[in-house]
């Protein structure tokens, strides 16, 4: 995207921000494991697949998109 | 901060936890970090007010869907869902996808090739300064109240779902809007589309799995709606379409087809500078002939995140939800189907992550606005007729001021809604109706090299005035509603699109007429401006792949499928 200003890809910051939010909501999850929220199906741990995959999905980006990997 | 945004109110739908606030507080952080880390890019006129045209065409393409993809577009839509069934996907299907496969094949050359910087732009190259300084006035007026109704809007569901303080949501969003955009112009924008983009998808998307798990598929669904609306059909989109009667919208095949697909939809896609300024920003013409292409597959599946949660709402919400103008102490709003079946599925976390995505949708939305905005006045208003002559810099930081001075302007535009209430609807309304028109106004321009400058504007102005006196007719009498709608039984949505089709009709007829009558531009003017005298790069020597047609004809042959499917 950005070869002309050699900005750091967007693709980066959205690697930056599944990344972070997977390990809070895959955290939240662990920690009302054994408490589960008020919530329908909350038996199947929502937080914790969902958190989990957003956090693969995160790494994933950080690492293919990382501005390090560029210089 | 925290104390005054969790100061709920005693009917607040559902009540953050710590890692809500987190994941909140996370987000403001990286999109005013984006926004000063790309300060430093953002120089030029070209830079601030287009993105430097460098943009790849899957991040055009993703801005473009999201610039479109607000938070009041989610809740809407989803209560739309919820109102009327599956007949609101039409306006993601037949009511996107044709309209972007058009701008991406046919339209998206000429605006890339003449080098505009906006619609109004090039309607200045085309016709001249009159019909531009119409388009341009009037978008740059409405794009300002409609940011403001919208934040509005916003702040209320902000208060209703999570009992903020109006004030508080109002200042603090559209401060961070203002800081970002003005320091970083369309990157920033076209950045902060792109994280909302996945924000949105990861935050709605848990919503119809687990509503599909709990009725047990789709089938489980419909026989779960049928069980709680009996005798009415919610989950077909087009054999209920034979008759005004036979659906909740009172809508005829006739309205989805020619008004919503043939004209609004058209309209919006193809001329609204809103969403057109994010494929400007391409770095090459076959980029931007891709991005509304992309865009296209992305904009087909949104269904699967705002109107199938609104027909799980009807499988297993266990009250009715009523009109919000009929709306009781106890009752909920259809307008509030999305963030119910949040509260009903997300716990502590998810909550945040979709309550993000709802506050990211609608700073999304605000900067697309002021981006817009800033664009239009600075260079269609201000450059030509107040001054003509400075140097590129001096137009950057007009982009600068204008962004922070829209947004107070909109902040202002919030309050005045909070006074009068229905002034959002006659705004969107008032919104509409200059985008059929201007449509009519563009095509014929581009296709057609007799039409005249003269021609160009009267067609404008009478497509205009058409739509504003058929929108207050059908206000103050509802008999004209059988006249202009074709049917009494029309409601809101379909009056809607007869008047944009209609509106449409009368700016070509008038257009026609008055090109009949006046004398053409010489066709060493138009050279790169219409069909018949642009020389547009061919793509034989491209793979199937690498071809937009390609994918453009993939797209509506899926469209096709989706259409079979829940016919």
């Amino acid at each position: 995207m950005t070869e002309k200003h050699h900005i750091i890809q967007v693709w980066f910051f959205v690697g930056v921000l599944l990344l972070v939010y997977g390990f809070l909501i895959f955290a939240s999850g662990l920690a009302e494991w054994s408490h589960p929220p008020n919530t329908v199906l909350a038996e199947l741990h929502a937080p914790v697949w969902w958190g989990g995959l957003l956090f693969v999905l995160g790494l994933i980006y950080c690492i293919k998109f990382s501005p390090a990997r560029k210089s | 901060m925290i104390a005054m945004m969790a100061s709920t109110a005693p009917t607040t739908l559902v009540h953050l936890s710590a890692v809500d606030l987190g994941i909140i507080a996370f987000y403001f952080a990286l999109v005013l970090g984006i926004g000063f880390y790309l300060k430093r890019f953002a120089k030029t006129g070209e830079d601030f007010f287009l993105a430097g045209r460098e943009m790849t065409a899957w991040v055009a393409g993703l801005a473009f869907v999201s610039a479109n993809l607000g938070s009041l577009e989610l809740l809407g839509w989803a209560g739309s869902a919820y109102q009327y069934g599956i007949l609101a996907a039409h306006w993601y299907w037949i009511g996107a996808i044709p309209a972007m496969v058009f701008l991406g094949i046919v339209m998206m050359p000429f605006y890339y090739i003449s080098k505009t910087h906006s619609v109004p732009g090039y309607l200045q190259l085309r016709y001249g300064s009159a019909a531009s300084a119409l388009s341009a006035v009037t978008f740059a007026i409405m794009t300002i109240l409609m940011s403001g109704v919208n934040m509005y809007a916003m702040a209320v569901v902000m208060k209703v779902v999570l009992g903020w303080n109006i004030n508080f949501s109002i200042w603090v969003s559209s401060l961070t809007v203002g800081i970002y955009v003005a320091a970083g112009g369309l990157f920033s924008a076209i950045f902060n589309e792109v994280l909302q983009f996945f924000l949105i998808w990861f935050g709605a998307l848990l919503i119809p799995i687990l509503g599909l798990i709990e009725t047990g598929g789709w089938k489980g669904m419909v026989a779960r709606i049928q069980q709680n609306f009996p005798g009415q059909d919610y989950t077909h989109a087009w054999s209920t379409l034979g008759r005004f009667q036979d659906n909740p919208m009172g809508m005829h095949w006739t309205g989805i087809v020619f008004g919503l697909g043939a004209v609004q939809a058209m309209g919006y896609w193809t001329t609204d500078f809103l969403v057109v300024q994010r494929v400007l920003s391409a770095k090459d013409i076959r980029s931007a002939k891709m991005a509304p292409i992309i865009g296209s597959f992305f904009k087909m599946a949104v269904p699967l995140i705002v109107i199938l949660p609104g027909l799980l709402g009807l499988a297993v919400l266990p009250m009715h939800l009523v009109p919000a103008s009929s709306l009781q102490p106890g009752q909920y709003s259809y307008n509030e189907v999305l963030p119910l079946m949040l509260a009903r599925y997300c716990g502590p976390g998810l909550l945040g992550l979709g309550i993000t995505a709802l506050v990211a949708g609608f700073m999304a939305g605000m900067a697309g606005n002021v981006s817009a905005f800033a664009t239009v006045w600075t260079y269609d208003i201000y450059r030509p007729f107040l001054r003509k002559t400075a140097p590129d810099q001096h137009y950057v930081s007009m982009g600068r001021w204008c962004t922070l001075i829209g947004l107070f302007v909109s902040i202002g535009t919030a309050y005045l809604a909070m006074g009068f209430a229905s002034i959002m609807d006659y705004v969107q309304a008032l919104f509409g109706f200059f985008i059929a028109p201007l449509f009519g106004t563009v095509l014929l321009g581009m296709l057609w090299k007799r039409v005249s400058c003269a021609a160009g504007f009267w067609g404008l102005l009478a497509g205009t005035l058409s739509s504003v006196t058929m929108f207050t007719l059908m206000k103050l009498d509802h008999r004209w509603v059988g006249v202009f709608a074709l049917s009494p039984n029309a409601q809101g949505l379909a009056q809607d699109m007869y008047q944009a089709l209609w509106s449409c009709v009368t700016c070509v007829v008038v257009t026609v007429l008055v090109t009949l009558v006046t004398k053409p531009r010489p066709d060493e003017e138009l050279k790169g401006l219409v069909y018949a005298l642009t020389e547009v790069a061919h793509e034989e020597h491209a793979s199937f792949l690498r071809r937009p047609l390609f994918w453009g004809v993939a797209a509506v042959a899926v469209l096709v499928v989706l259409q079979i499917i829940f016919w």
